[in-house]
């Protein structure tokens, strides 16, 4: 019971459980909080890192341009020097050998200096790319050129500046287009991660979001009723499960995203890569092909030149400037010119007719070349060729460089690839070129350069005729491809990471490959032309890549990053899912516990009060038989064995009642009545119940209301009663001998307005401050309840003032042991006692003060007290209750009030509180009291006094000697008077003896004993004053037999055997019974005006059940009044009371059969004494 | 000395009963409420009881066997028949009866059947010893004897 005393501290316990049951988890979730703090911050450096590594890696592939730009620069300036020296060789050569030729020269020589020019422009232009700074120390190294070439320097120099402001301009232009390009790339995937990190982040709010949304309608339903929680359990779970489910969808969708997000982002990374390799690969390919045209096409204007320059010296001087001698010499000397020939020979053209002529001439034959064998080139000796073959004309070779000296005297015109070059050369002018074929000597893949040398000079558009008429000689220049890529690509940056191949196009067919190897990357390919000046011949180069694209780690390290990063959140998250799924399942666990518990207590609470019920029954039967025991023949022995027994039983059974009181609290069954009823005749109940206790003991009851309060209240009597009983029953119980208990009743807002209190009790217990005082109504000290008073919200709090509530204080005070301070915090808890010794000694379970708090708390009041051990004890409670609309109500004593009203009365009493009790009880009968503390001060005020009916004299103010001399006072004024002043002595206890000597004595009319209560002082004062009748204190117990006799009344059941039971059983106490079998029938029998006394109804009938018959029974009766008009005044032909019949007390408790207008109910089958207490309500008073 | 005898057996045989639990107090305050103005009142309510019970098990018996058992036909049944058995205070039948009701909440058709022929069980035992007694009773009377007391401290 204790630990059940309420629903709270059941909760409690259960929650306390399952806290020890999951303290384990607890633990490991603090820590696990722990980690949770530490693992986004690990994941914040990450992302960190990771960002920052991107934007490195970026940014290095940015640099890696400008680097190979200075390789360029380097080849550029390189070219540069060529120039320069090949230039200074010439001078110094003809300075050398001809003096005077060297100023004509300049005029010839400009070809060459434009074509220089034209280098430089075509060099310039391949700037374009390169940064300004690069251009301008190539204007610096420019100016040493120019100085030696001085007309060159003004048109130079302009041109050059043209060309920087191009460049300049185009420079400008370009990077500007390009970084616009480069910052448009890197927006829109700086954009996109960042996306992705919002992504995430997102992911993570929405999470906590929804895991607290999920968790609000979990907080939500605690607060739910206990009926409708399985259903919502259930839909709860079913909607857990489903966000779960939504939850590890929503996390599967994030850890998609990641994944996707990843691979994105590698195959964004890594086709950058690739197209930047490609990119590379173009520009170091197009770099190449454009030094190689460069170089070979520098090179083809040294050999125009050396054409030039045989046409000048040896054709255009007789005798000739030229012999081999000097040919060889000078292009020996002038080599590192053309540093990608092998060698260069001058071949005559030689008609027929000339032919022996011209062998004549240099004394040897023209020889054929040898094309058969071209392998063996190692050997060939001209001498062995055979002389050539009979032909139109020749062109045999007249002069040669040293390295091909081996080929003076051959025709040249033999050769098949010669001779097509020459004949093409002579038609077109221009220099022209063989396809690759194996060279004499070398065994490389070359190819022949052919210059047709003039004699005259030609007009720039001059026919083909005329040029092959014109035709003197050929100067011819073997190229060695492979040495010549070779040299170049040595030169240049970063050759080792590519292959270059050098392709002969011309037939599309059939390529020929001049230059290559087969190594290398052959997925990735650039091709880049090559043009070579001759337009019949197309070439292009190959480059790929020497080694395999690498392991993109740049792509891979950031996308494997965030893969990690996105399992590893996913599996946070994952985690967290599951945790919150543990969670809300612990939860669900508990809340089922917990309604368990619940459903536990009250199936106890209904236990008990079922068991109790069960066992009222039975003791009520023992007690009955004891009764009928003790009126048989029964010796003193057995006499007072019987009556030991049957005061248990009673005991017991008061036990039970309080058991069942206390279960129906806790199960909320119970609901307090709301009827009116007088507060003071409840209290005069009490005292007179209480009063033989009290006066065994000597303890001086007393009962105070203030006349703030009103007549009629509306609230439970019966529970205001059983409250009061219990805390006066206590207070008796625990005071010894001597002192007093004192009620007191108060209106709360009396209290509350301290500064102007009315009412003479409430005054002094103020004034006397906060601890015990002394002038109480026993002389006693007190606690005084005022320190209890002040803690009260109740009385308190101002709002609320609802005009038809009235708060009431009530106090009861006693002198009694007191209770010991430990003990004062357990006093309301059920079956606490103060200490177990108090059992021993006072008896009691401790269960009635307990179930008095709680009803104080449902008439929406509180309880305390106060105490001090050896002094006493005060307990205070406050209660709401409604104001009734009808003043008063009609009581028996209403008749005899009349009669005293207007009456004045005296008290003598020395005490203040006590005569203050006793005015207020002679002021209920409308009789007006003075108050003097002594006989000797009575004397003095009876003489102003006039027209006193009656003087009450305290026995503790008792003394006959005054008394005496008040008495001649008063009867000296009563033969005056047509009343004469009655004198009545208020007495604690007093025997029979001594109230008849006191009476005898003539002193006094009356002894009337306390404590007052009205019904008592009516009956002295109409004895001594009206001289009537007098009334029989009608105490005696009446008989149910007497009761029921002659009385009609109505039995309805649909039982038959219980319908003959019931008859038997009110026929057996003299009662006329009429039965029926249904509700129906009973209605046709019950029409107002009634013909029954009373009517016995079933609960359970078919069609029309108790409940139901009684509401129309009841509506019939209120419309019958009201169309009849029927005074008010509950006649009881208007008003037939219906007294449900019923097995079961739990089921229909008497607030359900209230509710529909029944006015009591009997338990069947009929006991007497349950009948009789059923009955006696309405035929005693009737 | 025959009639006390005949006196003697039916107080004992009227406490086994009690003993056995088969009757309980009401049957007592039932023979209370007989006296000299309804001297027949017991017998009375008894044969009704069983004239009533008869009607009830009959009809028990009907409903249950249905295909379809209505149990809000068969539990006004066996709360009529609990109410007029705890009024004469056939105690098992009134306690099986309980049992019965139960199992008509649940609507459980075989403990139903099972629950009816344990009520007629009981029904039958009451029935029989009831009748024993009363033909004790009718033998004391014919043989001019008072019908004893019951004593009350079993």
């Amino acid at each position: 019971m204790a630990s059940s005393s309420s629903l709270t501290p059941v909760d409690m316990s259960i929650t306390c459980d399952l806290t020890n049951l999951t303290s384990k988890k607890a633990a490991e979730e603090s820590k696990g909080s722990v980690k949770w703090i530490k693992k986004p911050l690990f994941f914040m450096i990450l992302c960190c890192l990771t960002t920052s590594m991107v934007i490195v890696l970026l940014m290095s592939s940015v640099k890696e341009e400008s680097g190979s730009c200075n390789g360029e620069a380097r080849v550029l300036y390189r070219h540069q020097n060529v120039t320069r020296s090949e230039i200074h060789d010439l001078v110094s050569l003809f300075s050398d050998s001809d003096q005077v030729a060297s100023f004509e020269c300049q005029k010839e020589s400009i070809p060459g200096m434009w074509a220089n020019y034209g280098v430089t422009c075509s060099l310039n232009m391949r700037l374009e790319k390169e940064e300004t700074q690069s251009g301008h120390d190539n204007s610096k190294s420019l100016i040493p050129w120019n100085l030696i070439n001085p007309s060159g320097l003004q048109h130079f120099i302009s041109s050059a500046a043209l060309v920087c402001d191009n460049l300049q301009q185009r420079l400008l232009l370009s990077k500007e287009a390009e970084n616009h390009r480069e910052g448009l790339d890197w927006d829109v995937s700086s954009y996109l991660r960042n996306t992705w990190w919002c992504l995430i982040l997102g992911l993570f709010v929405c999470h906590k979001i929804f895991v607290s949304h999920s968790k609000a309608p979990a907080k939500g339903e605690v607060k739910t009723n206990l009926q409708d929680s399985l259903a919502q359990k259930q839909q709860q779970q079913r909607a857990c499960r489903g966000a779960g489910k939504g939850r590890k969808n929503i996390l599967l969708l994030g850890v998609i995203a990641g994944v996707s997000m990843s691979v994105w982002w590698f195959w964004d990374t890594n086709h950058k890569i690739i197209l930047q390799r490609r990119e590379t690969l173009e520009n170091m390919c197009d770099e190449r092909a454009r030094v190689l045209q460069d170089q070979f096409n520098v090179s083809l204007n040294h050999v125009h030149a050396l054409s030039i320059l045989v046409s000048t010296f040896h054709h255009g001087k007789t005798p000739s400037a030229i012999d081999q001698k000097t040919f060889g010499e000078y292009t020996e000397r002038t080599n590192f010119e053309r540093p990608l020939t092998s060698g260069v020979a001058y071949a005559l053209k030689v008609p027929h007719s000339k032919r022996e002529q011209f062998e004549k001439d240099h004394g040897w034959t023209i020889k054929k070349m040898e094309t058969e064998d071209q392998t063996l080139v190692q050997d060939c000796v001209p001498e062995n060729f055979d002389p050539a073959p009979i032909q139109d004309e020749y062109s045999p070779v007249i002069f040669a460089q040293e390295t091909v000296s081996h080929i003076v005297s051959v025709d040249m015109m033999s050769g098949e690839e010669d001779r097509e070059n020459i004949l093409r050369a002579r038609a077109s002018g221009k220099g022209v070129l063989t396809s690759p074929f194996k060279l004499l000597k070398s065994n490389h893949l070359g190819v022949v350069l052919t210059f047709a040398v003039y004699d005259t000079d030609l007009p720039p558009d001059a026919t083909q005729e005329e040029r092959v008429e014109a035709t003197i000689g050929y100067l011819g220049a073997s190229y060695d491809m492979p040495s010549l890529v070779e040299k170049l690509l040595h030169q240049l940056a970063s050759k080792q990471t590519i292959v270059v191949d050098v392709y002969d196009t011309t037939n599309v067919s059939g390529l020929i490959k001049m230059y290559g190897t087969e190594i290398g990357d052959i997925s990735e390919e650039y091709i880049s032309s090559l043009d070579f000046g001759d337009p019949s011949r197309k070439h292009e180069m190959r480059c790929r890549f020497k080694d395999k694209l690498p392991i993109p780690w740049t792509a891979i390290i950031p996308s494997g990053l965030v893969l990690i990063i996105t399992f590893l959140v996913g599996y946070i998250f994952h985690d967290a899912i599951s945790r919150i799924e543990i969670v809300e399942e612990d939860c669900q666990k508990m809340m089922k516990l917990k309604a368990r518990a619940e459903a536990a207590d009250i199936a106890k609470s209904q236990f008990l009060a079922t068991v109790s019920h069960e066992i009222r029954t039975p003791m009520n039967g023992v007690l009955g038989m004891l009764k009928m025991l003790m009126d048989t023949d029964l010796d003193a022995k057995q006499m007072d064995y019987a009556q030991t027994a049957h005061g248990s039983g009673k005991d017991l059974i008061s036990l039970i009642n309080e058991v069942l009181d206390q279960a129906k609290i806790e199960s909320g069954r119970l609901e307090l009545e709301n009827v009116p009823f007088d507060m003071r005749l409840v209290l005069d109940n009490v005292s007179s119940l209480l009063s033989g206790k009290a006066n065994e003991k000597g303890i001086e009851l007393a009962v105070y209301v203030s006349s703030q309060v009103p007549e009629v209240v509306v609230g439970d009597p019966s529970r205001f009663r059983q409250i009061i009983t219990n805390l006066v029953g206590n207070s008796i119980k625990f005071t010894r001998e001597k002192g007093h208990i004192f009620i007191s009743v108060h209106r709360a807002e009396e209290v509350r307005e301290s500064l102007n209190i009315k009412d003479a009790v409430l005054r002094q217990r103020l004034a006397a401050g906060c601890s015990e005082y002394c002038d109480t109504v026993s002389g006693f000290p007190a606690v005084n309840a005022w320190g209890n008073w002040k803690s009260f919200k109740t009385i308190c709090s101002t709002e609320n003032h609802n005009s038809d509530r009235i708060k009431l204080l009530v106090t009861v005070e006693d002198t009694g042991v007191g209770i010991p301070l430990d003990a004062q915090g357990r006093i309301f808890t059920p079956f606490m006692q103060a200490d177990s010794s108090t059992s021993r000694t006072y008896g009691g379970t401790g269960i009635g003060l307990s179930i008095s708090k709680r009803l104080v708390e449902l008439m929406q009041g509180e309880m305390g007290f106060v105490s001090r051990p050896g002094i006493g004890s005060t307990f205070s409670f406050t209660g709401v209750f409604g104001k009734a609309e009808t003043s008063s109500l009609i009581t028996k004593f209403d008749l005899a009030i009349k009669e005293f009203k207007g009456l004045r009365a005296l008290v003598i009493d020395s005490r203040n509180i006590r005569a203050e009790v006793t005015r207020y009880h002679l002021q209920r009968l409308g009789i007006c009291a003075d108050i003097v503390s002594s006989p000797r001060t009575a004397c003095t005020c009876v003489s102003k006094l006039g027209g006193l009916a009656m003087v009450l004299i305290d026995k503790d103010a008792w003394n006959k000697k005054d008394f005496e001399l008040l008495d001649g006072l008063l009867n000296c004024r009563k033969e005056a008077s047509t009343r004469p002043t009655k004198i009545l002595l208020l007495a604690t206890s007093a025997t029979l003896v001594e109230r008849s000597e006191m009476k005898s004595s003539g002193l006094v009319d009356e002894v009337v004993i306390k404590p007052l209560r009205m019904s008592v002082l009516i009956c002295c004062l109409q004895e001594i004053l009206v001289n009537g009748k007098k009334r029989q204190p009608n105490r005696k117990r009446t008989n149910l037999g007497h009761l029921l006799r002659e009385k009609r009344i109505l039995v309805v059941d649909d039982n038959l055997v219980n319908r003959r039971v019931a008859e038997g059983a009110l026929k057996k106490y003299g009662a006329i019974v009429t039965c029926v079998e249904s509700g129906k029938a009973a209605l046709a029998m019950l029409k107002p005006p009634h013909n029954f006394d009373a009517c016995f109804m079933d609960l359970q009938m078919p069609e029309m059940d108790g409940f139901e018959a009684t509401r129309r029974v009841r509506d019939l009766e209120k419309k019958k009044i009201a169309s009849e008009g029927v005074s008010a005044e509950m006649n009881s032909s208007w008003h037939v009371p219906i007294l449900a019949m019923t097995a079961d007390v739990i089921q229909a408790t008497n607030e359900e059969c209230v509710k529909c207008g029944m006015d009591g109910y009997v338990s069947k089958p009929f006991e007497e004494e349950a009948l009789y207490a059923a009955v006696a309500k309405f035929f005693e008073s009737g | 000395m025959e009639l006390a005898q005949m006196q003697k057996s039916l107080q004992d045989y009227t406490k086994s009963l009690f003993l056995e639990g088969v009757l309980d107090s009401q049957f007592l305050q039932l023979q209370q409420l007989q006296d000299e103005s309804n001297p027949d009142f017991v017998s009375q309510v008894v044969t009704l009881f069983f004239q009533d019970s008869d009607r009830i098990l009959n009809d028990l018996s009907l409903s249950l066997d249905q295909q379809v058992v209505d149990f809000k036909k068969v539990d006004p049944h066996v709360h009529q028949l609990k109410g007029s058995s705890s009024s004469i205070g056939a105690q098992r039948v009134k306690n099986a009866c309980v049992v019965f009701r139960s199992f008509c909440e649940q609507q459980n058709v075989e403990a139903c059947h099972r629950c009816l022929q344990q009520v007629k069980q009981e029904y039958y035992l009451v029935k029989n010893r009831l009748e024993t007694l009363f033909k004790l009773e009718q033998q004391i009377v014919a043989s001019g004897g008072m019908i004893p007391a019951m004593e009350l401290g079993f």
